[in-house]
């Protein structure tokens, strides 16, 4: 779905992405994890265009990535920040609704697919004509989902989309991604700093250190035959104070 | 932001069609001067080529005679009221041109013509309380020697000028001690209670009938010529022939006392120069003419619609090139900080110069196109720098996410960034908009019309109801009307969701 040979990135003296290899696997859930200062969401941006490699080539679906087809491109992939960088001027559906209708969708399409997108993201359809302000932190990012998800993507990227949430939304709003990238059997790549939160959703999980890959694999295999002492470091750094009691008390 | 685009299109375009009425019989412009007896001039020469048939537009109070000249030579002007002194020494300077027919010779060399002068000599005297003057039996400044304890006050110019007292003294061989500098309205005063006996004046000053003053005459010819003539193009007396020879009839009739009673008449008695213009056709010289004169609400009328003119045609032309310039500087870096430079600069020359130097720059054009260009230039900074910085502080996640949806680059400017940065720009119109209400009260200064005619009429005749009630206030008044407008403009041009209350909770 999406190759990545030898990029890499560099901004003046810092090394922002030593060159890397990556090649995401189409229909499953690829979670990019490291600690801030790791490359991961350079990787992403990347992918989307967003940023040029200073070497190497980006493919997708084939074809590799130029200025000239990056605009074509960029409509058959979704992407969602962390704050859901919606439009503030446009209302929920304006925002979810702006890039077809830019295309040239007719009113009865746009309603239609809104309508499709809503129920699917679980979106409040009395809110669709509020605008972002008016929104909940959650509501906001399940309107940004519909907004990357208009044009039926072919793969999904995701800038810790769960980021700034509290720890209730967030759960909830896990539950519902993992339901709808199931649903979509879509491509997807998620970048996460959250262990718990990457296991939870990634088929396979990429970690990352210092721009460059430190190991590749299921969760469980991270835990048990690490590649780096730093990916057990890394693992246990975020266990939470529950499981520590779990241990304490057999 | 499409709204305010038509308002924008639709004020340019009215302008440019409010000239178009093109009369048959020619048009001549008068020009004049900032003081009551160069307008009064103006206006009698503006009712004299009327009677020829043509038509007459008097650009009144000019400021300086620099820009009378440049307006004269650029064809801007037809025709205005000069003193050969001032032509000598400000016009012809350096070519130590001395005689009428020498000046004639070099004014020709500018395809201008000068006609005879027209009776009165308006130039530095000497003048006394008519009794005094008779009781002393003085009539002639030569008389002033005789009577050695005279006590004189002299404006402070006066004392210094080259042709002032001291030039005096020695040519006439004046003995008196007495003497003191001061203001010249206090001088009035102080022959009027006998703690002076004489003091300079102008010849053809309005205070001469007030204070019932015995102008001295000059009989050694001490103080130089300053003969009103009529300074016209050469090309005007071919086009309009007719006209120029009715306002050649003013040639040698207007003497001193006739201008003086003129100048009083508006100086002292407030009626405007034009019904006194109208007067002394009428009577003197047998034409019909009327007061040119408007109501006061015709006059707050057209002086609101020429300012408004000159406010929204500048404000128009502003927008529809500062916006385009501040979204070129929001996008290109290095151009950027060049275009936000030069409008800086523009914007700390003070705006009169600015103006004067437009007006030159156009060779000398007068009225509402140099006015409107300066407004526009005085206009830009505000409207670029706010829609560069309404662009360059739209959050980076934003256009990241603009950017992403894989929206062109034009799609993006108009369905993204300039609504978002629409408020800021609206903003920077909005401080233009007020900033050029009251700037264009210095298209007063030449000819431009809207308030500040008024207001420079006013100062001109010490009318200070006039620089209020027709100037001022208004113009304040308009600056508020234009402020209130804005407002409610905003709720058009900024998106709904950018002004919503955000919520309290999450």
């Amino acid at each position: 779905m999406l190759e990545l040979k030898n990029v890499s990135k560099t901004y003046g003296r810092t090394t922002a992405l030593a060159p890397t290899d990556l090649t995401v696997p189409a229909g499953r859930t690829t979670v990019l994890i490291g600690p801030s200062g790791c490359g991961k969401s350079t990787l992403l941006r990347l992918m989307v265009g967003l940023i040029e490699s200073d070497t190497g080539s980006v493919r997708f679906e084939g074809t590799p990535l130029t200025p000239a087809n990056i605009l074509e491109l960029r409509h058959r992939m979704g992407y969602v920040i962390q704050d859901g960088g919606l439009f503030p001027h446009l209302t929920a559906r304006g925002n979810a609704t702006l890039l077809a209708r830019h295309l040239g969708w007719s009113d009865a399409r746009l309603v239609a697919r809104v309508g499709e997108l809503a129920e699917l993201t679980q979106f409040p359809r009395d809110g669709l004509d509020r605008f972002p302000t008016q929104l909940s932190g959650g509501q906001r990012q399940r309107v940004a989902l519909m907004r990357a998800l208009v044009l039926d993507p072919h793969v999904l990227l995701l800038d810790e989309p769960l980021g700034a949430l509290d720890p209730i939304i967030r759960s909830d709003l896990q539950e519902d991604l993992r339901r709808i990238f199931q649903t979509l059997r879509k491509t997807v790549v998620l970048v996460t700093h959250d262990i718990g939160e990457a296991g939870f959703f990634g088929d396979e999980l990429i970690l990352l250190r210092d721009g460059g890959i430190v190991q590749r694999g299921t969760l469980e295999s991270l835990v048990r035959s690490p590649a780096d002492p730093f990916v057990t470091r890394f693992i246990n750094a975020q266990r939470s104070p529950l499981e520590s009691m779990e241990r304490v008390q057999p | 932001m499409r709204c305010l685009a038509v308002i924008v299109v639709g004020s340019v375009f009215g302008c440019t069609g409010v000239p178009a009425e093109q009369p048959a019989a020619p048009e001549i412009k008068i020009g004049s001067k900032t003081f009551t007896e160069s307008v009064i001039l103006g206006e009698i020469t503006a009712h004299l080529v009327e009677s020829s048939g043509a038509r007459a537009v008097h650009r009144r109070g000019i400021g300086g005679t620099g820009l009378l000249w440049l307006a004269l030579r650029g064809g801007e002007i037809d025709v205005y009221p000069d003193y050969t002194g001032t032509i000598v020494q400000e016009i012809l300077a350096g070519t130590g041109v001395r005689g009428e027919p020498a000046m004639r010779d070099e004014l020709a060399k500018f395809g201008i013509r000068m006609s005879r002068p027209l009776g009165f000599n308006n130039t530095y005297a000497m003048g006394m309380k008519k009794p005094v003057a008779a009781r002393l039996g003085i009539r002639k400044l030569s008389d002033l020697a005789r009577h050695p304890d005279l006590r004189f006050g002299f404006t402070n110019e006066f004392m210094t000028r080259e042709d002032g007292w001291p030039s005096l003294r020695d040519r006439y061989q004046l003995p008196q001690r007495n003497v003191t500098g001061l203001e010249h309205v206090l001088a009035y005063q102080a022959l009027e209670n006998g703690t002076l006996d004489a003091t300079d004046l102008y010849s053809t000053d309005a205070e001469i009938r007030f204070y019932d003053l015995a102008v001295l005459d000059d009989d050694l010819r001490h103080f130089p010529d300053y003969q009103a003539v009529l300074l016209y193009r050469a090309d005007f007396a071919d086009r309009a022939p007719g006209a120029v020879a009715a306002l050649l009839r003013l040639e040698g009739a207007i003497d001193e006392s006739a201008m003086i009673e003129m100048n009083a008449r508006t100086m002292l008695d407030k009626v405007p120069e034009s019904e006194v213009a109208a007067g002394y056709v009428r009577e003197q010289l047998g034409v019909q003419a009327t007061s040119r004169e408007e109501s006061f609400w015709q006059q707050l009328l057209t002086n609101a619609a020429n300012h408004l003119l000159l406010v929204t045609a500048s404000l128009g032309v502003a927008i529809l090139v500062a916006v385009p310039l501040g979204i070129l500087a929001a996008r290109r870096r290095r151009i950027g900080q060049t275009i936000l430079a030069i409008t800086g600069i523009v914007q700390t020359i003070p705006s009169l110069a600015l103006l004067l130097f437009v007006v030159a720059l156009l060779g000398g054009r007068l009225g509402a196109v140099p006015a409107i260009a300066a407004l526009f230039l005085y206009s830009l900074l505000p409207i670029v720098r706010n829609t560069y910085t309404g662009l360059h502080d739209i959050p980076p996640p934003l256009i990241e996410s603009a950017e992403a949806l894989g929206l062109s680059s034009g799609a993006r400017l108009r369905l993204i960034e300039l609504p978002l940065a629409s408020r800021t720009i609206l903003a920077g119109i909005k401080t233009a908009a007020v900033i050029n209400v009251g700037n264009a009260t210095l298209g007063g200064f030449i000819g431009a019309g809207g308030f500040g005619q008024p207001i420079f009429e006013g100062l001109r005749r010490f009318n200070f109801s006039e620089i209020f009630l027709q100037g001022a206030i208004p113009a304040a008044l308009l600056a508020l009307l234009v402020q209130g407008v804005f407002e409610i403009a905003e709720r058009f041009v900024v998106p709904k969701g950018l002004r919503v209350q955000a919520r309290t909770t999450d």
